[in-house]
């Protein structure tokens, strides 16, 4: 009990180290540059120490639940040898991770909005719901697609780069032809899409994979399936920008 | 109370992002792979672990960081703050060097405290078994973030479109790959997707949606977006170039061992 706590209070201090320098930050600029007051001073303490004592929970969460069970899930299904069960997971894990996202909602909307002032789409609540509700579904499958594809490149060992270059040339081209106004947008929806529990899963997975796969190396082969699934959502969205 | 009403909104929301992902996992598990999941009980509780601390953390986020940073964001991008004295119509680039200067900061303290780039140092440092240290790893992502969006603010404040710093970027990538070491690439590679989530995504949004509507001659829906962009790139440069530099250095002082 002793040493669990010794572990606790670690972590503690760890995310209270983290969070330094946006405090500093925040407090240097309000304090010495826009020289104003910071009212409410107390809420903004509790804050404070819900994003800490958050902060520990989620580490502790992640050790104990989301690598545990990634790892695990890669095992079980390379042991099972099944590749479309595989491939199918992959695909799922990507895609429903990313359609309940809420930096997406977000994102989609604004661009739902955008299109219609654009006049690309007509003015309606009922247009501009559809066009972020598909917008949306496409990000999600460009997403799925993503881990899906990175899936197999670890399962045949190919080299990232490739997927990379090709999905860069993707992009370039993609921004040749797209209309001007989703361009900003395309780009920033590939940020957005990887969620703080989907990151972890998937880093699990891949890492899994690859250490279990003979002939894989976890460091070379596991990473980088965030990468492209961070890169496909950008092509896809800019293609959906010049269909509709 | 009104504690309490605010828990319970955010473990709610904080459940909903978080179920589809249980319902997949555990759908596998028990008609797919058709076996007990080892240790059940200990990831039952690290789930529970996670969504807790999830939930806490954003909604501190939302009371204590959200609200200032934001209101921060549109004062430092707003004219007459920038001007001071000057006239209005009369400011040239050099003048939002606040602004500059604030981006990168918070690009830098934001990124080190995000969670998911938090998971995937843990597991490089493990993978690698110690060669890539947890904390050296999201330094230099941090590093690079902060230049991604000081440079993505100066766009803004210049005109030049997007595209031409993310292609440039995307050249430099690909040249850093080729001579960079091979096991450094794919975790560079998906240190540029994972700096941009929980903590960074609102307060770079506001300052980038605020700093465009501002900028005489920028329009909100061109230039506003694109922040995020430029801090998915910059870290990539960030990670390879930081090994690229070690490895030098390592040689160097080879070298000069020998002789």
């Amino acid at each position: 009990m002793n040493e669990s706590l010794q572990g606790f209070i670690k972590t503690l201090l760890g995310s209270l180290r983290d969070l330094t320098p946006i405090v500093l930050v925040i407090g240097f600029f309000q304090l010495a540059v826009i020289q104003q007051p910071i009212d409410n001073i107390a809420e903004i303490g509790a804050g404070l120490f819900l994003v800490v004592l958050g902060l520990t929970f989620f580490i502790y969460g992640l050790e104990m639940g989301l690598f545990p069970v990634g790892e695990g899930m890669a095992d079980a299904l390379a042991k099972k040898g099944s590749l479309p069960w595989l491939t199918i997971f992959a695909f799922l894990l990507g895609f429903g991770t990313t359609v309940a996202e809420p930096a997406l909602i977000l994102v989609a909307s604004k661009a739902a909005e955008i299109a219609a002032a654009g006049g690309v789409i007509e003015n309606s609540a009922e247009a501009i719901s559809s066009y972020a509700d598909n917008l949306r579904y496409t990000v999600a499958f460009s997403v799925g697609f993503a881990i899906m594809v990175g899936v197999f490149r670890i399962l045949k060992g190919w080299p990232i780069q490739y997927l990379m270059i090709g999905g860069y040339l993707g992009v370039v081209v993609m921004t040749i032809f797209a209309p001007k106004e989703i361009i900003g947008l395309a780009y920033d929806a590939g940020g957005v899409t990887t969620s703080t529990v989907t990151v972890p899963l998937v880093t699990a997975l891949g890492v899994g994979l690859a250490s279990t796969i003979r002939g894989r190396n976890p460091m070379t082969d596991g990473f980088g399936l965030i990468a492209f699934a961070s890169l496909t959502p950008m092509i896809f969205v800019m293609g959906y920008g010049m269909l509709i | 109370m009104n504690f309490l009403t605010e828990f319970y909104q955010s473990l709610i929301s904080t459940a909903g992002d978080m179920a589809p992902i249980v319902v997949i996992i555990f759908g596998f598990q028990f008609f797919v792979i058709r076996r007990r999941m080892p240790n059940l009980h200990h990831v039952l509780i690290g789930f529970f672990y996670v969504l807790l601390g999830l939930s806490l953390f954003l909604m501190g986020l939302e009371q204590a960081i959200f609200p200032l940073g934001e209101q921060m964001a549109t004062q430092l991008s707003d004219p007459e703050f920038i001007a001071g004295d000057k006239d209005i119509s009369q400011l040239v680039w050099q003048d939002y060097y606040w602004v500059y200067l604030f981006a990168a900061l918070i690009g830098f303290s934001t990124t080190i405290a995000e969670p998911s780039l938090l998971a995937v140092a843990l597991k490089a440092e493990d993978v690698s078994g110690g060669t890539v240290s947890a904390n050296g790893l999201r330094v230099a992502v941090a590093l690079g973030v902060a230049v991604g969006i000081a440079l993505g603010t100066l766009r803004i404040v210049i005109g030049t479109p997007l595209y031409y710093f993310i292609i440039s970027g995307y050249v430099v990538v690909m040249i850093q790959t080729y001579f960079a070491p091979k096991f450094i690439t794919a975790l560079a590679y998906d240190s540029g997707g994972v700096t941009t989530s929980t903590v960074t995504v609102p307060l770079v949004a506001a300052l980038g949606l605020g700093l465009a509507s501002s900028v005489p001659g920028r329009s909100v829906l061109l230039d506003g977006f694109g922040l995020i962009a430029f801090a998915s790139l910059f870290p990539i440069i960030a990670v390879m170039g930081y090994v690229q530099l070690s490895e030098f250095l390592a040689k160097r002082d080879e070298k000069g061992m020998e002789n």
